[in-house]
């Protein structure tokens, strides 16, 4: 897909009408996420009951990219446990990257359309901000945290 | 559009018979044969490692590495071309300042002035001089068009300010500083202050001399040079004084096992073996400008600075920043479209063609000052075109559509 048709078909309506960008009443894990060099910055909320993502949310602003990709994700993890989501993290984060298989892709599914950002190196960051922060709240459990990227 | 600028487009084997407008030439400028060619013939006739010849080939290349020093004292208008010192770009020109004089001569209780709207190239060193010396950093702030006002400069700068720092012109908002009233008052305040050229230096003359600038920065590569190759004029009384940067082979008279003592300027600055090819395509690229004419270029600019601020108020939701005057942009023309971020509209922009910076510029302390957490940026030179400003406008007015809006 080009990029204008990959704006024009999946991003923009993330962007600009997303389902998952609220407040999360009773979250129980919480993390902040920034791309210093864009000004994106968004905070995770999840709600995790016996190893399930019961619920999620985001707040925060930056890049249509950035914001598409986060609540993209939403729609994926909410529902899945604890490890399925770390999976599909790894798996989202390896498609990026250019090393993902196609069962990996596949799994991603409405956010597998992301896969031709890996070919634009300044806007890598920008898909991985929301996978890369749920990586870290995952992670690091209730823990509060941020997850920085540097550059420039 | 000027005579001897209508026909060099077919001089940048990069842009002759593309489509591609090339929009960021305040990061980088692209290249005309005649400086590749400078570079290739350099490499092919005259290669040798300059400075230590005592063979031909090698006073050769000495002669071509100094000719480009002479070539670069007369463009800045130098007394001397020991004055002229070669390094990487204007940021380790920047750097070598800090170090070697900032860092000795700086004392604690001094404070050194700098300007909100540097780039980070000229934030950075002199952030590492306070903390280390134990100095003050004092910032000019700018209005939104980013102007400084003259009592600001004369109540932050006082006797104990050692270093004033500051941009002949914006990379940002394309303005130029008052960098003569700020000289003048540095001055009767005993600092030494350090000019950076890197946007003012491929865009207008500069007589660093008329200026009385103690120390001026600026980067080849911005303006039709090679990358890596880039010059710091200094005082030679400033010069004569200091330290060197970097220590090492060809910038030493001689050397026991103990100590060592220096080469004469500005062999004492240049360390190691030297980028000759750089400084030569560096005396091209200067050569290049001067036969069309720094004036000729700055009017071309200027001319089409104008006609793409008119047709960017013309497009609703796009809003510019800095001053409404284009002959104060210095071909720099920084905007926003309301709702839409800016690196969502440099992709938007690239899938037409059109090359545009979007992020913080280097300038981050700016951004935050004016309030914006993005730009994005479109720079013109010499070889860009009316008609790819208007085709430039055309794809800009489409982006908040692409980008999911109704209008
Ligand atoms: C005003 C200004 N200063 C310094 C620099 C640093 O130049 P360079 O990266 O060539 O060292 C730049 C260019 O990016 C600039 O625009």
């Amino acid at each position: 897909m080009d990029l204008k048709s990959l704006y024009r078909e999946i991003i923009n309506e993330h962007n600009l009408h997303p389902a998952h960008k609220h407040d999360l009443e009773g979250a129980t894990a919480d993390h902040r996420g920034v791309n210093p060099s864009c000004g994106d910055d968004i905070r995770l909320q999840l709600k995790i009951k016996d190893g399930v993502i019961e619920d999620a949310a985001f707040v925060g602003s930056g890049c249509a990219i950035s914001q598409a990709s986060a609540d993209m994700m939403i729609d994926l993890i909410v529902g899945k446990s604890t490890e399925e989501a770390m999976t599909l993290a790894d798996g989202f984060m390896r498609m990026i990257q250019g090393k993902a298989d196609d069962a990996e892709i596949e799994a991603l599914e409405e956010a597998a359309a992301l896969q031709s950002v890996s070919k634009m190196p300044a806007r890598v960051k920008c898909a991985e901000l929301g996978w890369r922060t749920l990586g870290k709240t995952l992670a690091e459990g209730a823990a509060e945290g941020e997850g920085h990227q540097p550059h420039c | 559009m000027n005579q001897a600028l209508q026909d060099i487009r077919g001089d940048f084997p990069i842009l002759a018979g593309s489509d591609l407008i090339y929009f960021d030439n305040a990061a980088t400028t692209q290249k005309p044969r005649q400086v590749l060619d400078a570079v290739v013939n350099y490499y092919n006739t005259q290669n040798a490692n300059p400075l230590r010849g005592l063979y031909g080939l090698s006073v050769a290349a000495t002669e071509a590495y100094e000719g480009a020093r002479e070539t670069v004292r007369a463009f800045i208008g130098a007394q001397s071309a020991s004055e002229i010192i070669f390094t990487r770009n204007a940021t380790e020109a920047l750097n070598l300042v800090a170090y070697s004089y900032g860092r000795t001569r700086v004392k604690a209780g001094d404070n050194i002035v700098i300007a909100v709207s540097e780039h980070h190239s000229n934030i950075l060193p002199w952030q590492m001089v306070a903390r280390e010396t134990g100095a003050e950093l004092r910032y000019l702030e700018c209005g939104p068009e980013g102007q400084y006002p003259e009592e600001q400069i004369d109540s932050l700068i006082d006797e104990r300010t050692a270093i004033v720092a500051v941009a002949q012109v914006s990379n940002v908002l394309g303005v130029s500083l008052p960098v003569e009233s700020i000289i003048a008052k540095a001055h009767s305040a005993g600092a030494v202050v350090v000019i950076d050229g890197a946007q003012s230096t491929p865009h207008a003359p500069v007589d660093v001399t008329a200026l009385d600038a103690d120390f001026f920065a600026f980067s080849g590569h911005k303006l039709l040079a090679p990358m890596g190759i880039g010059v710091l004029y200094g005082k030679e009384t400033l010069l004569e004084a200091m330290p060197p940067f970097l220590s090492g082979g060809e910038m030493i008279e001689y050397v026991t096992r103990e100590d060592a003592t220096y080469a004469e300027l500005p062999h004492k600055f240049e360390a190691g073996t030297v980028n000759a090819g750089g400084a030569v395509g560096l005396a091209a690229a200067i050569d290049y400008l001067t036969d069309i004419g720094l004036e000729a270029v700055a009017a071309h600019e200027t001319a089409l600075t104008a006609r793409m601020m008119t047709a960017l108020k013309a497009i609703p939701h796009v809003s510019i920043l800095g001053s409404d005057d284009p002959a104060d942009h210095h071909g720099i023309v920084s905007f926003n479209i309301e709702g839409c971020h800016p690196h969502d509209v440099a992709s938007i922009l690239d899938t037409d063609g059109i090359c545009v910076r979007a992020g913080h510029h280097c300038a981050q302390p700016l951004l935050a000052h004016l309030g914006i957490g993005a730009a994005c940026r479109a720079s013109v030179y010499l070889y860009n075109t009316e008609d790819e400003v208007d085709r430039f406008a055309a794809a800009l007015e489409n982006v908040r559509k692409e980008l999911g809006y109704g209008s």
